[in-house]
């Protein structure tokens, strides 16, 4: 017996391991993203609420579900807008709300960008809140920081304030959380480009310039 | 005691240290492939993005230097420490060419370690925390070799 227990002991560990990676796998795999074709159609009803940055009629769009505390979010947020500064005017950006219950002050800063949002200044409150984030997101009270950032931007910050607090504000932020879900968004960044999700495991500044370039490549503006 | 019964016994004793630290080389083997098989799952879910709300991981696990082609590098740590757990494994059961190649795999995992901790450290600026474990696990590995695995 002394003989086969090496074998048996290794046979033991290999099938455990080959095992417990397809149960992790089953448990972590993301569900298949497929935007239904009337998808833009049907946000195209509220498009005053929609973030878009870049040409109006550009033939790619890049659709981000993002949370503004998500660290590889953070990340990307630099290059995506590289991008749309390069492939201008044949790349729009559009952001989604999709803050995770798991960040602290996700929520919260959702909302700042959206009352930035109602004066006119939602981009530079979503740069802003991406390029400060590793401050903002460890601070107790948040809050503040997102007034002061307000101010930064010369936002009249007593409106600012009132507006976080809004409803029209949360049910924004809600909606975009909403529309994710129905899409199947589970995690952030998500990305659509025209529509069709790019693979969780190339979402890296390369791989979306190599797709967004591809993109452009395949539908010219006319 | 005869001095041939003296060194029987010494011989002996030698043998059962060794044993045991085979055992211990395989047991720590174990939290590498712990580690890498979940390393390899994040890659093929495509949660590296996430990578536990840590943009140091993303930096490193999203890199070019994470992949080998469509081959993520964690599923060859898998491979590695499947391989020093077997050969640990028949080292300790008394299996002199396991012994051999087990120092052998050791002392390649240890160079590939250096070379992805200087990739960390120089090139990317970033550390991830689940690839600083799989080194601190080679580390240890190393240090069993040199402690006294090496000289079978």
């Amino acid at each position: 017996m002394k003989r086969y227990l090496p074998f048996i002991i290794v046979a033991a560990v290999g099938l455990l391991t080959l095992g417990s990676g397809i149960v992790l796998y089953r448990a972590k795999r993301p569900p298949t993203l497929t935007a239904s074709t009337g998808r833009s159609e049907g946000r195209q009803t509220d498009n005053s609420s929609m973030h878009i940055r870049g040409h109006a009629d550009a033939p790619v769009t890049l659709e981000e579900f993002g949370d503004f505390q998500c660290p590889p979010c953070g990340v990307l947020a630099g290059p995506i807008k590289q991008l749309e500064t390069e492939y201008d005017p044949h790349l729009r950006v559009i952001f989604h709300h999709f803050p995770l219950i798991t960040h602290q002050h996700a929520r919260e800063a959702a909302c700042a960008a959206e009352a930035a949002g109602l004066q006119g200044r939602f981009w530079e409150m979503h740069d802003l809140l991406y390029r400060e984030q590793a401050v903002w997101s460890k601070a107790a009270d948040a809050r503040q920081l997102f007034n002061s950032f307000a101010g930064t931007l010369k936002l009249n910050v007593d409106r600012f304030k009132k507006d976080m607090e809004s409803d029209e504000v949360k049910a924004r932020v809600a909606a975009d959380q909403e529309h994710g879900v129905s899409l199947g968004v589970q995690n952030t960044p998500t990305i659509f480009l025209n529509n069709r999700a790019l693979e969780p495991t190339s979402l890296n500044p390369g791989n979306i310039r190599a797709a967004v370039d591809a993109a452009v490549k395949a539908k010219p503006s006319t | 005691m005869s001095a041939h019964l003296e060194g029987r016994i010494q011989q002996l004793s030698v043998s059962r240290a060794r044993s045991i630290l085979y055992i211990l080389a395989a047991l720590v083997s174990l939290a590498g492939l712990a580690d890498a098989t979940y390393l390899t799952v994040l890659y093929l879910t495509g949660e590296t993005a996430l990578c536990g709300g840590s943009p140091d991981c993303f930096k490193v696990l999203g890199s070019g230097y994470a992949h080998i082609g469509r081959i993520p590098v964690a599923g060859f740590g898998v491979i590695g420490y499947f391989g020093v757990f077997s050969l640990a494994t028949f080292a300790g059961f008394g299996y002199a060419g396991a012994r051999r190649l087990f120092v052998w795999l050791i002392w390649a995992m240890f160079a590939v370690t250096l070379w992805f901790l200087f990739v960390q450290a120089v090139l990317l600026h970033a550390f991830c925390r689940y690839c600083l474990l799989s080194a601190a696990v080679v580390f240890l590995l190393t240090g069993l070799v040199v402690a006294g695995l090496s000289s079978d």
